[in-house]
């Protein structure tokens, strides 16, 4: 066997023939010639590049810029520089640790739910079944509800406590109806959102779940593993790195959901979070240098949150 | 023990039978090779027996038990895939562990019976890499470890050297072969290329349409096919066919001749025609001859010296004690 195996080991410690000097000016013009073609693609894409860090650095720049004045605009505009003291005042106000809090356990508990459900939907749709397509259609349609629109649907038409289908569920049981955006709003904006980003975590997982080699699961049921372990030792592995790419997404959208809160609970119940509290400063107090400090610590928040990802789950996203 | 019996097992895909009612023995030990062109059934018998695929009709006996309806798992059977189905997130290490870790062996055992396969197959060195980073060879013979730490009572082996490259494939089929030799134990190896199912097997089975065409060694397949398509199946370069008058000459309808059993000269024989291409191998020579008369081409099979070239004309001497007769439906006259 030893044999065997060392030929192609052998062939390789061979040194590759050195190149002829004959070709080497060819090479050389060879080189120039890729020289330019970078300097050319450099200068085409940088009208793309430049209007893009312009996009991000001129909004930055301008936050940061109010965010060290006391810009008051229907009292008095612009009053002059003041240092840190929005900063001061933004983290000592006793609506900045609850905003944070709720911001981080709703986009934890949204992450959580469509990623468990998620799996579970993308191996069923995965299953040969009559009609697959259409199910495969109408799982997906969520996603392009808009934001506004599905958080007063599920508003009028699900939690109404008069009126909602749940009102009517909780009745015929002979239970009270629960006033869910009064009494459960966290887990009320939690299921809304999770609603409309189930779909994008089931799609995602939908195809990495069709990349698993089928052979690999036969081969398990084959070494003696029943169905859950071969779920957890093989299936579940094949989709960290489309997990991961769930988590990392989602997170970034859902650390900026406004909508849904803003036609539902209007920050009210332990539902501000900071995006909401942000706008809550700028547009309702009419305090532009505090709601610009609030979003220079958004931005800290969301690096934070992102560092801590990247340290969880951004191995697996190495090949 | 490793007996399999297939008692008239039948599979169908929806209205699709293909596999018809078939009879089937392999004993204790032996090296079976299931061969026959693509599409055949060849894998499908074998998922069959793994337990992949349920059976359609008829019982299936592991060792003289019933084991139509056991779980795969619960036969007692490895098998080696032929994209060898490791597990890329795992070390080699843990995918050999892996069906032992599912019966809970102990981990001293584990580890022993680790050990013990990956000396065998010259893996100690790669354990605790990841199957991405071996080469085919070396995930072939993890796939193999993986097989036999469960001590099953017999492989399967589904097209298992398809993947590889030529030179590497000859390496692996002598590996086999010596496992096959130091374990004893059953193996039911499928595969399309008949060069591997005559060097391996003790017992080749040619498939066709899902019908077993003849079972028996290679030696008897290649002397004494039971039909024309055995008879061009088995045999490198193919068995050449003769109809008509020539054939009628033997009392036969159409009569086989293999290559390497015609004599070729330059000056006289019995048939005779024009080279149109001559294939040195170095050890041997093959010319593919046009204008016989016989058939449309005749190939014959003559030693690495002998030079003809495209163009000439050359004689042809069948030696008349190998010639094969079949009738008109292809089955063998005796």
């Amino acid at each position: 066997m030893a044999t065997q195996h060392s030929q192609p080991a052998d062939r390789l410690t061979m040194a590759p023939p050195a190149p002829e000097p004959a070709s080497q000016p060819a090479a050389a013009d060879h080189q120039s010639g890729t020289k330019h073609a970078r300097t050319a693609a450099r200068l085409m894409m940088a009208p793309a590049v430049i209007l893009l860090l312009g996009w991000m650095l001129v909004p930055l720049t301008m936050t940061l810029y109010f965010s060290f004045k006391k810009f008051l605009p229907l009292r008095g505009g612009d009053l002059g520089w003041v240092g840190f003291d929005n900063y001061v005042r933004f983290v000592s106000s006793s609506a900045f640790w609850p905003s944070v809090q709720a911001t981080l356990v709703i986009v934890g508990g949204v992450l959580a739910i469509t990623v468990v459900l998620g799996v579970l939907l993308a191996i069923l749709l995965n299953q040969p079944m009559w009609g697959r397509g259409v199910v495969r259609i109408l799982v997906i349609a969520p996603f392009f509800v808009m934001p506004t629109v599905s958080a007063l649907v599920w508003k009028n038409m699900f939690m109404d406590p008069v009126n909602g289908l749940l009102a009517h569920v909780w009745r015929a049981f002979g239970a009270e109806p629960l006033v869910w955006l009064t009494e459960a709003s966290t887990q009320s904006i939690i299921l809304i959102v999770s609603w409309q980003w189930l779909p994008f975590a089931t799609l995602i997982l939908l195809t990495a779940i069709q990349s698993l080699d089928s052979e690999q699961l036969e081969a398990a049921e084959m070494d003696g593993a029943p169905p859950v372990k071969r779920f957890a030792y093989i299936t579940l592995p094949h989709l960290s790195r489309a997990i991961t790419v769930v988590v990392l997404i989602q997170t970034i959208f859902l650390l900026s959901i406004f909508a849904e809160i803003f036609v539902t609970t209007q920050g009210a119940f332990g539902t501000k979070t900071l995006t909401y509290l942000i706008f809550q400063r700028v547009l309702e107090s009419q305090n532009i240098g505090l709601g610009s400090a609030g979003g220079v610590y958004a931005i800290i928040l969301a690096n934070i949150v992102a560092i801590f990802l990247m340290r969880i789950v951004g191995k697996n996203l190495d090949a | 023990m490793g007996r399999i019996t297939l008692d008239k097992v039948s599979k169908s895909f929806g209205d699709v039978q293909v596999i018809p009612p078939l009879d089937l023995t392999i004993d204790d030990g032996e090296f079976t090779v299931f061969v026959g062109p693509s599409g055949c059934g060849k894998s499908t018998l074998l998922r069959l027996i793994a337990g992949l695929e349920d059976v359609t009709s008829g019982q299936i006996r592991i060792d003289k038990q019933d084991a139509t309806h056991v779980p795969p798992a619960k036969r007692g059977l490895a098998m080696v895939f032929q994209s060898y189905a490791l597990y890329p997130h795992m070390s080699v290490r843990k995918n050999i562990a892996f069906p032992m870790k599912m019966a809970k062996v102990p981990v001293e055992e584990q580890n022993r019976r680790i050990e013990a396969a990956a000396n065998a197959l010259n893996l100690t060195d790669y354990l605790d890499r990841r199957p991405g980073q071996l080469s085919g060879g070396q995930r072939q013979r993890v796939a193999i470890g993986r097989a036999i730490v469960r001590e099953p009572s017999a492989f399967l082996f589904d097209e298992p050297l398809s993947n590889l490259d030529a030179a590497l494939r000859v390496g692996m089929r002598l590996e086999i072969s010596e496992l096959h030799e130091r374990l004893e134990t059953t193996m039911i190896y499928v595969t399309h290329d008949q060069v591997e199912a005559m060097t391996m097997a003790d017992k080749i089975v040619v498939l066709q349409a899902g019908v077993i065409e003849q079972v028996g060694s290679p030696l008897e397949l290649y002397h004494t096919p039971r039909n024309k398509f055995v008879a061009g199946f088995i045999g490198s370069p193919k068995m050449n066919f003769i109809e008509g008058k020539e054939a009628a000459k033997h009392g036969a309808h159409t009569i086989g001749i293999r290559p390497e059993h015609i004599e070729v000269s330059g000056e006289a024989g019995t048939w005779s025609g024009v080279v149109s291409v001559s294939e040195h191998l170095g050890s041997d020579t093959f010319f593919h001859v046009h204008g016989t008369g016989l058939a449309e081409t005749i190939t014959v099979r003559a030693d690495g010296e002998v030079g003809f070239r495209h163009g000439d004309r050359i004689f042809m001497t069948p030696r008349a004690d190998v010639i094969h007769k079949f009738d008109a439906e292809g089955l063998r006259i005796a």
